[in-house]
């Protein structure tokens, strides 16, 4: 099977589907025309963007070039991992938690499947080792950010509880082992739904994508169980460093806690 | 035992000078937001702040955090739970003579701490804080919610810990009755400063 071409036609008539529902919304003065105008015309343009990124990527298969493309990459999820805390802990560490500590786990878990599991040749062949680190990335991304919202948010709701537990003479550690607990519990909720739901309820996008483009289903279903083990460790990795790290910022050398560290 | 302060002054807090000896309580007065809680939470090493606090000639800096916040224990004026039940908070149950003392039955500690009024929490707060024997307690308002009855009581407590333990206490207060009856030190705090008598 070869995979059916879309025209530029196509698209537009896709993007008419969006045209009407803003249209709708305009009609019952919902006021999300604008939004929804806003986000498909940005989509659209990074993916455009992306799509000859890769395309020159692709064509020098240049081990510098790749680097520089995932440091971008990793960049931009560092930034978005700030971007959606509600208390986000102020200055350059802040920023410098999530990107550490995606940046770790997604290039060792990244390099070790490139390098020991699918084994490409070259082992930076860009088609493998770029939608990898993306999915990867990605994932990280929102398991980071939602564990390090809880982390902080939890610290400031809930610090009556936390200093009375330090004037009953408990560490900072102490104090803090279900706040922590559950702060990494919050940052895998979406993956262990993401486990439950493979499959069932959803058909994973990846696997789909090579279904679409002429894989036998039963080879896409392997790299599909490949990339949600690569996703589980590298989100529960990542979240993990990320709490510890960041719980490490909410008291200072004598384990007072420094809710004046985070912003609002 | 020794408890000496000397120019500790903080954010909110203007620079305070005090020494308490075995069996000294020091009551705290001044007004409202003048710093008399900033005060407490310096001395329990809980905010950040300046000048030198020594226990029996050790300083709080020399001291790991946990092991000087059971020696200087602080009873806030509104008291965390974090767990659901109310024996959780203890490290070791109070005796039940204590218990009696402050109207308290023992049937309390197997409640949950949602069941429990204000003036309740505030006694068995001062409870647990009691039972991790420190050198020197700092009461931050603790008989706000309290009749006449109890807040004799808390203060009568007080008083013999302090002397049976050869402890020392400081106790913010507004009330005139703990006043009268605690009181061997003065300590007056205004926004230039404190004066202790």
């Amino acid at each position: 099977m070869n995979i059916q071409i879309l025209s530029v036609f196509d698209l537009v008539l896709a993007g008419l589907l969006v045209l009407a529902l803003g249209g709708v919304q305009l009609l019952l003065g919902l006021g999300l025309l604008r939004s929804l105008v806003w986000g498909s015309v940005r989509m659209v343009l990074q993916l455009l963007l992306v799509g000859m990124v890769l395309k020159s990527l692709f064509a020098v298969a240049n081990l510098g070039w790749i680097t520089l493309m995932a440091a971008v990459m990793l960049l931009l999820a560092g930034y978005e991992v700030t971007a959606r805390q509600k208390r986000p802990i102020k200055g350059w560490r802040g920023y410098g938690i999530g990107l550490a500590s995606m940046g770790v786990t997604a290039a060792i878990i990244t390099l070790f499947t490139l390098t020991v599991i699918i084994q490409p040749q070259p082992w930076y062949t860009p088609q493998y080792a770029i939608p990898l680190l993306g999915m990867i990335l990605g994932n990280t991304m929102t398991g980071i950010g939602l564990a390090l919202n809880h982390l902080t948010q939890t610290a400031w709701s809930s610090r009556n509880q936390i200093e009375a537990r330090l004037l009953m003479g408990q560490t900072a550690r102490t104090a803090t082992r279900e706040l922590r607990a559950d702060a990494l519990r919050a940052g895998l909720i979406p993956t262990l739904n993401m486990l439950a739901a493979a499959g069932l309820i959803s058909l994973p996008g990846m696997m789909t994508g090579q279904i679409l483009a002429g894989a036998p289903p039963m080879e896409a279903v392997r790299y599909q169980i490949l990339i949600m083990l690569l996703i589980t460790a590298a989100t529960g990795f990542g979240s993990m460093l990320a709490v510890h790290l960041g719980s490490l910022r909410l008291f200072d050398a004598r384990d007072r806690l420094r809710l004046d560290r985070l912003g609002s | 035992m020794q408890f000496s302060v000397q120019q500790v002054a903080g954010a909110h807090l203007p620079p305070v000078s005090f020494t308490l000896t075995s069996g000294d309580i020091l009551t705290v007065r001044g007004a409202s937001g003048v710093g008399k809680s900033q005060l407490l939470r310096a001395l329990a090493d809980l905010s950040e702040h300046t000048g030198e606090i020594t226990l029996d000639d050790v300083a709080q800096s020399a001291t790991p955090p946990d092991e000087w916040r059971r020696q200087v224990a602080y009873v806030p004026a509104e008291s965390g739970w974090w767990a659901d039940g109310v024996s959780a908070h203890f490290t070791v149950l109070p005796p039940a003579d204590w218990l009696q003392r402050l109207s308290l039955s023992p049937e309390m500690l197997n409640a949950t701490v949602e069941r429990l009024s204000t003036g309740e929490r505030q006694r068995l707060a001062l409870l647990r804080a009691l039972m991790m024997q420190p050198k020197v307690l700092l009461l931050d308002e603790p008989t706000a919610n309290l009749d006449e009855a109890n807040t004799h009581a808390m203060a009568t407590l007080v008083a013999d810990y302090v002397q049976s333990q050869g402890a020392a206490a400081v106790w913010v207060t507004h009330d005139a009755t703990a006043r009268e009856q605690l009181g061997s030190h003065v300590l007056q705090m205004t926004a230039e400063g404190a004066l202790f008598s």
